[in-house]
């Protein structure tokens, strides 16, 4: 009992061989959207690889490229076959291919849902590399003068201003460092000497925070110094005040940022697995059609085609023995060989 | 003697026709090209509305708009006619309107150029809207509280963090114009007061910015309060400090950008008119050969195609004669009605 039969006749196996051509058309298409959205947060984690201390896992843009380079060239050898499979002239040199291109795109369809699950996992890690980078990121803000980290004051800056957040947690992160530098703080000053030395390791420390971290939105002018002093500024109270300072942490702005990224292209990935199982069926239906032919002289015969040529119980237990046969293939030819030499 | 005659076998009319079905439907694609780009030009601008003052330069964009639109209809019009030229009984439908159809490309070809032009023309009026937009912009910028205002702080802040810019022309713009509200300006204090009396119209001036004029690439923390104080701050001179804050003003930073924008449109602008140039081109030598076809006794023979039938100065004296004859045409026929009625009252 054949799954899913449907009987063939030639308009209707035109009609399927035009419309599968078209879709494997589309899946090249869907395979390069893989490729190029690969590419893309690729990118995105090297922009902020600063953020990330610089060794984020590149592991799932390069999967992502992998993959969409793959299902581009795959598909459009499904694509060849379609187009010459109406032609009988032309169609039997691909006849034998067919088969171990079925069992390739089952196990390329098994990857694809990998790397969708993997997009889905990345996040985690991406979330602990950005925690780490970002506490790192506010204690060499001040750094301006060493090579290697003369730019993280200006990539800290930017990233506060794009994403709209402060600090790493929020922006009382940045009361327990020291962001200005030395070469900028009057030691001879008595304010900076009572500073330093009211902290074990001698840090600059204030209640401010950079300018980057100012809300436009704010009706008021920026108040970045003395922040938990009510009584520094006129009218202001620091418990209440909310428009003054972006409130988010960074960590969860680009956690957030990323997170959409990538649930967005795990879904896109999910509905390219179902893409390329309909390819498949579509294939199988397309061969089996062509196979199955009462005449095949006649090329407006009609013909069959299914999914499976069994049930599928019958073709996992057939699967099964062949697999078990292969095996005992195996320990017969032992015992034959152990007969003879003994 | 015809302008730049060509010899039309069959064959060659069939690649004719079929290539100018291809043409003018790129031109069509075209066409929704610059459409596209008035769109984006015009989208650019508005962004940026609240700090220009008026909407001069919007003129650039609105051409293209309806030009993109014109040329869209006119180019698959255009499609249509070949289509049907190679189907002896279709063909003669669309002959009486291919001669408006070159007016109407003529113009469309125009218009172009015209926009193209008036948009280095009009750098001067945009430079004066935003200096007039900006101005207002930073006197406004401390109104949060005034309807119709409130929005005028943010967007000043994000223009300048956007295109790195500070004040109109420098940032000194700011040391001019009161841009804390009246509201977080505690009056009890002495320091206020001497800043409020040391000016005619009581305002509250200081040499300080906004937060946005602060430049993330200085390797200082930003200094925004006492600019021209160099005691103020430890190991600070004005004069020569320059990353501190943005160099730029607005201004320019505005007409750089949108000049930049303009000069990466033009490009596109030009290759847009010498396609559709060279679709009228083709629909004219399809026209004549045509014509030229139908009139031999075997329409399927060579035929001749031109672009004018006679020479340049020969079609300008024509076309100047019958303009002439048709205002003529008015004052003959006024001339015989008077001598009509004057034969019947004398006779």
């Amino acid at each position: 009992m054949a799954l899913m039969p449907i009987k063939f006749d030639l308009p209707k196996r035109v009609k399927l061989a035009q419309g599968l051509w078209l879709l494997y058309w589309v899946s090249v298409m869907a395979g390069i959207m893989i490729f190029s959205l690969g590419l893309f947060f690729k990118i995105e984690l090297r922009k902020r690889s600063e953020m990330m201390d610089n060794d984020e896992s590149h592991f799932v843009p390069n999967l992502l490229i992998l993959v969409g380079l793959i299902a581009c060239g795959a598909n459009a050898f499904g694509g060849k076959v379609c187009h010459d499979s109406l032609d009988p002239a032309k169609f039997p040199k691909w006849k034998p291919m067919v088969k171990p291109y079925l069992i390739f795109c089952c196990f390329f369809n098994v990857l694809l849902l990998v790397t969708a699950l993997f997009c889905f996992l990345v996040q985690f890690s991406i979330y602990f590399a950005l925690a780490e980078g970002l506490k790192n990121g506010i204690k060499f803000y001040k750094d301006t003068d060493t090579p290697g980290r003369c730019f993280m004051k200006r990539t800290l800056d930017m990233t506060q201003i794009e994403f709209r957040c402060c600090g790493n947690n929020n922006f009382r992160d940045w009361f327990e460092v020291q962001w200005i530098s030395n070469r900028y703080l009057d030691f001879s000053n008595d304010e900076v000497k009572d500073r330093v030395m009211s902290n074990v390791e001698g840090k600059f420390l204030m209640d401010s925070v950079p300018f980057s971290c100012c809300n436009p939105g704010s009706p008021r002018p920026c108040i970045q110094h003395h922040l938990t002093n009510n009584s520094a500024h006129y009218d202001y109270d620091h418990r209440i005040e909310e428009l003054n300072i972006w409130t988010r942490g960074c960590r969860e702005a680009l956690v957030a940022y990323y997170g959409g990224m990538l649930n967005t292209i795990g879904a896109l990935v999910v509905a390219v697995v179902v893409l390329e199982s309909a390819d498949m069926a579509g294939l199988k239906y397309l061969t089996t059609s062509l196979e199955t032919m009462a005449d095949p002289e006649n090329p407006e015969s009609e013909s069959e085609g299914w999914l499976l040529e069994k049930g599928v119980k019958e073709t996992f237990s057939d699967l099964m023995e062949k697999l078990k046969s292969m095996g005992k293939g195996n320990q017969v030819e032992e015992g034959e060989a152990a007969a003879t030499t003994s | 003697m015809a302008l730049l005659k060509m010899k039309f076998p069959l064959q060659r009319r069939v690649r004719l026709a079929q290539g100018l079905w291809l043409l003018s439907w790129v031109a069509v694609m075209c066409g929704a090209f610059t459409f596209c780009l008035g769109i984006y030009l015009k989208t650019e601008l508005l962004r940026r509305a609240e700090v220009m003052d008026n909407s001069e330069i919007h003129v650039v964009p609105n051409i293209l708009i309806l030009v993109g639109i014109a040329s869209i209809g006119t180019n698959m019009f255009a499609g249509r006619v070949c289509q049907d030229s190679l189907d002896p009984a279709r063909f003669p439908r669309w002959k009486p309107l291919l001669l408006p159809w070159m007016a109407v490309a003529l113009l469309l070809c125009a218009l172009l150029i015209a926009s193209v032009v008036l948009s280095y023309c009009l750098q001067g009026s945009l430079e004066e809207s935003l200096k007039v937009g900006l101005r207002n912009g930073i006197r406004f910028y401390r109104d949060t509280d005034v309807p119709g205002r409130c929005f005028q702080k943010e967007t000043i802040d994000r223009l300048q963090m956007e295109l790195r810019c500070c004040g109109n022309n420098n940032h000194r713009d700011w040391f001019e114009v009161q841009w804390i509200s009246n509201r977080y300006l505690d009056f009890t204090s002495k320091e206020v007061k001497d800043r409020v009396r040391s000016n005619v119209d009581g305002r509250y001036l200081l040499d300080g910015v906004p937060f946005s004029c602060c430049n993330p690439s200085s390797p200082r923390p930003c200094l925004q309060q006492h600019l021209l104080d160099n005691k103020a701050h430890f190991n600070y001179e004005h004069q020569s400090e320059e990353l501190n804050l943005y160099n730029r003003g607005c201004r320019k930073a505005l007409v750089d950008y949108y000049m930049g924008l303009m000069n990466t449109i033009g490009p596109g602008i030009l290759s847009v008119i010498s396609m559709q140039l060279s679709v009228m081109v083709s629909l004219r030598y399809l026209q004549t050969a045509m014509e030229g076809a139908e009139a031999l006794e075997n329409p399927e023979d060579e035929s001749e195609g031109y672009i004018l039938e006679k020479g340049i100065y020969e079609t300008v004296a024509e076309a100047k004669a019958t303009t002439l004859s048709f205002f003529k045409f008015g004052t003959v026929e006024a001339e015989t009605t008077d001598a009509e009625k004057a034969a019947p009252e004398s006779g």
